[in-house]
């Protein structure tokens, strides 16, 4: 896709309101082809909303513009399985694909031992990879995930952001997450996009463990508190 | 009068019928939550059975009529005001059933409420037959739309599922189902098809396939045995169709229970 512009994603002045409030005001940013961009923010500074506008799945105003012919996969944050008794085979075959083991292998799931199982008693790591492993039977070309490891310990979730990692070098993927971890976001993600209802920056990723770009998303006082090293 | 003489050929194989479309459809439904909303909805039919036997056309085009006319109005209300389907129901059926129980003649009311199968003909086989297969290719196709929509709408609707479209189906089959199973089971205890087998298989499956199949083949089984003993016991079909289908929840709960202490 050389010279098509390097953009795959460009928006600008986009504007989300539920019933009259606004929820995304003026967002406008651009994403390279082929990086990850963590978006970041507090609470309720609408992260997810705007992953539903890049989906199309919530109105709004502005412009959106993905390059011609992209392939966006989604990972939700969370499923609402309730008490539903489906096999992950099940799961993955409302996208009609042939070889499901396949994929849970891209996602390092062992297929054998995991495809016949009901999707409600997995662990939240092995759910999260099989949500991934379901967004990229579509090969995309853009994958979008809501808080990737929510709920997972911090084994796996770095483990995720590695294979995210090999994916996006493997097949040139571009990657859009949203994250509250900073050290996940410095590690895995080249640029940021911080958001609170607004644009508040958007920058390389290592600006976000100064104080002065944490203070200016998650509010004065804010520090940067040491992770338990592993090993 | 409700009391039956003889139970034919007839009778049975629309209990076969009625309880695989119920069955089926009816696993959709526990697993959305609606048990109860199928429940509520039956009465609706009330009032359209009334005016079948009124102005002497066949009841359960009646009933039909009121119970899709009210889904359509459920599914409406419920894009508009967001509020839950059931409480929508809710306020609709007791209206229905008021409403019902006022116009059906006296005579004839014992039968709408609790079912009736001494009065089958070839026809109304044939034609229970037609719609539950209708109803059961139908419900085949939404059947992982439902379930993913369920599981996430955002994953529903960027697969390309249009939600409300799907949810509309949905409600014309239930109407369908419940509409046919009024015959069996009369329309106090319809609900009773769509919930008990479908609770029943839920109990003993880990899968969706297992669950629905099992669910189908529990509805056949209460439905069969329901008409063929009111045959033999001369006594009207609903109760005993929902006696056979606790039997068999009966069954599947001492099964659980059994393994679940075999696990420990």
């Amino acid at each position: 896709m050389e010279g098509r512009g390097d953009h795959i994603l460009e928006v600008s002045g986009l504007n989300v309101k539920f019933e009259d409030r606004p929820v995304l005001e003026d967002v406008s940013f651009k994403v390279k082809r082929g990086t990850t961009v963590a978006i970041v923010g507090p609470n309720g500074a609408g992260k997810t909303v705007l992953f539903r506008a890049l989906l199309n799945l919530v109105p709004y105003t502005g412009e959106i513009r993905w390059s011609p012919g992209v392939k966006i996969g989604y990972v939700p944050q969370k499923l609402s399985l309730g008490d539903i008794p489906i096999s992950v085979r099940e799961f993955l075959s409302f996208k009609n694909v042939t070889n499901a083991e396949k994929w849970l292998r891209a996602v390092r799931l062992d297929g054998e031992s995991v495809l016949d199982r009901t999707l409600g008693v997995l662990s939240g790591g092995q759910l999260q990879r099989v949500l991934i492993a379901w967004a990229l039977i579509d090969e995309p070309d853009v994958l979008l995930f809501d808080e990737p490891t929510a709920g997972v310990d911090l084994d796996s979730e770095e483990a995720i952001y590695e294979m995210l990692n090999e994916l996006e070098r493997e097949h040139g993927i571009t990657v859009l997450l949203i994250s509250h971890d900073v050290h996940i976001i410095r590690d895995y993600s080249e640029h940021m996009l911080a958001l609170n209802r607004r644009v508040i920056c958007f920058a390389e990723s290592e600006e976000i463990t100064k104080p002065s770009v944490l203070h200016a998303i998650y509010g004065p006082g804010t520090e940067l508190k040491k992770r338990k090293q592993k090993r | 009068m409700i009391v039956t003489t003889h139970v034919s050929a007839l009778s049975v194989t629309i209990g076969v019928f009625v309880g695989l479309s119920a069955g089926y459809l009816g696993s959709l439904m526990i697993l959305k939550r609606m048990a109860l909303v199928g429940d509520a909805l039956s009465h609706v039919a009330l009032p359209g059975l009334a005016l079948g036997i009124l102005f002497d056309f066949n009841p359960f085009i009646g009933a039909f009529i009121f119970l899709f006319g009210c889904a359509l109005i459920v599914w409406h209300v419920e894009r508009v005001t967001k509020l839950y389907i059931e409480t929508i129901v809710g306020a609709m059926f007791t209206l229905a059933l008021a409403v019902g129980i006022l116009l059906i003649p006296e005579p004839d009311l014992l039968e709408a409420l609790f079912g009736d199968i001494t009065k089958v003909t070839l026809v109304d086989m044939g034609a229970t037959a037609v719609v539950a297969v209708a109803a059961l290719v139908l419900t085949r196709v939404i059947y992982k739309k439902i379930v993913l929509g369920m599981i996430s709408e955002e994953l529903a609707i960027s697969s390309g599922i249009n939600i409300a479209r799907t949810n509309l189906l949905y409600l014309l089959l239930v109407s369908l189902v419940v509409a046919i199973g009024i015959r069996i089971a009369g329309s106090l205890l319809v609900g009773f098809l769509v919930i008990v087998p479908a609770a029943t298989a839920k109990n003993i499956s880990s899968n969706l396939f297992r669950y629905s199949l099992l669910s189908s083949i529990f509805g056949i089984l209460s439905a069969s045995s329901g008409v063929l003993m009111s045959g033999y016991l001369e006594l009207p079909p609903g109760p005993l169709v929902v006696l056979a289908g606790i039997a068999i929840f009966v069954a599947s709960v001492l099964l659980k229970w059994g393994s679940v202490r075999l696990r420990r």
